[in-house]
């Protein structure tokens, strides 16, 4: 009974988290299970990974959740919307794969899904 | 040295409600902030935008809930002291004292610190040598038009606070306006006016294009900016203006002497007191098992550390809890009948 009851648990937590994976740019590089539904600004914060400081708690209301987003993910993202892409204005170097932590949400398709974090976020 | 009950540092919502929540009690207070205007973070970062989480406004915007906030507290006639950042806080035997960036000097029983995430700052460059132009070739905001007459000025940014000045100094000097993308997200009807100006060449207007680095000793030279598939450009510049907005920064509160939990203060739930007697923390800033960064926890949050600062403030006097609809005091104090 206690194992099926740990496997119903195994399978469970398994196919609610997705592995996101943070890289800094010192090369260091920290893989985390976040739960599907929070967001990979979210999925940092909980797990203490630094390089990102979410100032505004998520309201895309100030750009230090800004990541680069390795190039193969990025057709794989929602378009980023208007409010989101003027907030990356104001970013420390943005690029073409720049985006907002907070507004990327994860999900089981971005298992394996790799962001870098900028030199600072302000 | 202006000796009040209580000093409030931070004018967002929960600053602005601790006014009243001390006003009714009958205590005096100063707020300092370091923005030129009230309203903290709704005003600075989303005026504009709706908040839903209000008790018993189902809608209002960040710009709405501050003219609100300001509309309760002016029975209490309380002074702002705007564009000021609190540099340093001392103990003065029970009381404690404050100094600004404006060399104003406050002392009062009791400090609020209702911070947010920090004082706003301009977000500045971040190539090598900016600190040492700043003031004098870079800028990030316009104090005295006349400073920046017949200049050869690159101004950066795309919203509001590029545009208008991009427009208005067109008129005394060179603009060159650069922005990362091609899209602005400033007004549409000035950047209609700059694009006129640009078939004028009165501006010049280069997207996409970003800062790479900056030539000059004493003085900016020229600037280099750079496209997105690394192509150059060489700007004859002598001023360099840069609206990136503004960020928040801690400051000063890290060093005194508050226990901190990573950006934030440390409170008791009771009286959102600090580990210093008479020093609160509210809103944003304060933390404390289960804390939500929520503009309703800050108006309850306040209206306890009130309770706290009364008894300090009036050390002989027996605080009364009284209800604001029946209380013959605080209507009066309110200036109702």
């Amino acid at each position: 009974m206690f194992y099926i009851l740990a496997l119903f648990l195994f399978i469970l937590i398994y196919t609610t988290m997705t592995k996101i994976t943070y890289k800094d740019q010192q090369g260091n590089s920290k893989t985390i299970e976040v739960e599907n539904g929070l967001s990979v600004m979210e999925g940092a914060i909980q797990n203490d990974i630094s390089g990102i400081d979410a100032d505004c708690g998520g309201s895309m209301a100030c750009a230090t959740c800004h990541v680069y987003v390795e190039e193969k993910w990025l057709d794989k993202l929602p378009k980023a919307e208007d409010g989101e892409v003027d907030m990356i204005d104001m970013a420390f170097e943005p690029k073409k794969n720049s985006r907002l932590s907070c507004q990327i949400i994860v999900n089981d398709e971005l298992d394996g899904f790799t962001v870098t974090t900028p030199e600072k976020q302000s | 040295m202006i000796k009040t009950d209580v000093i409030i540092i931070g004018a967002g919502p929960v600053g602005l409600f601790a006014i009243h929540q001390l006003g009714i009690k009958g205590l005096k207070a100063v707020v300092i902030d370091n923005l030129d205007k009230p309203g903290g973070q709704c005003i600075e970062l989303y005026p504009d935008k709706p908040i839903y989480d209000i008790p018993a406004v189902p809608e209002c915007t960040g710009k709405e809930l501050t003219d609100r906030l300001l509309e309760q507290t002016k029975p209490f006639k309380t002074k702002f002291y705007l564009n000021e950042r609190v540099e340093e806080v001392k103990s003065k035997e029970d009381n404690w004292s404050i100094k600004t960036s404006n060399n104003n000097e406050f002392i009062a029983p009791n400090i609020i610190i209702a911070g947010g995430v920090g004082s706003f700052e301009p977000r500045k460059l971040s190539l090598k040598d900016t600190d040492k132009f700043e003031g004098k070739s870079i800028f990030y905001s316009v104090k005295n038009k006349n400073d920046f007459k017949n200049k050869n000025i690159s101004i950066f940014g795309g919203g509001d606070s590029a545009l208008d000045w991009a427009l208005e100094l067109s008129k005394l000097s060179k603009i060159t306006l650069i922005h990362r993308r091609k899209d602005f997200r400033g007004a549409q009807h000035t950047l209609e006016e700059i694009r006129k100006l640009e078939k004028q060449g009165k501006i010049i207007i280069k997207t996409p294009f970003q800062l790479d680095n900056i030539e000059g000793n004493e003085k900016i030279q020229s600037i280099t900016i750079k496209d997105e598939n690394g192509k150059s450009e060489k700007i004859e510049t002598d001023i360099i203006l840069s609206f990136f907005g503004l960020v928040m920064k801690l400051g000063p509160i890290a060093e005194w002497g508050l226990n901190m939990d990573k950006k934030n203060i440390s409170v008791n739930p009771n009286n959102f007191e600090t580990n210093k007697k008479g020093i609160f923390a509210v809103g944003d800033i304060c933390t404390y098992p289960g804390k939500l960064k929520l503009i309703l926890s800050g108006f309850h949050e306040v209206a306890l550390a009130s309770v706290e600062c009364f008894k300090r403030a009036r050390p002989n006097e027996k605080y009364k809890f009284e209800f604001t609809t029946s209380s013959k005091v605080i209507k009066a104090r309110l200036g109702k009948k």
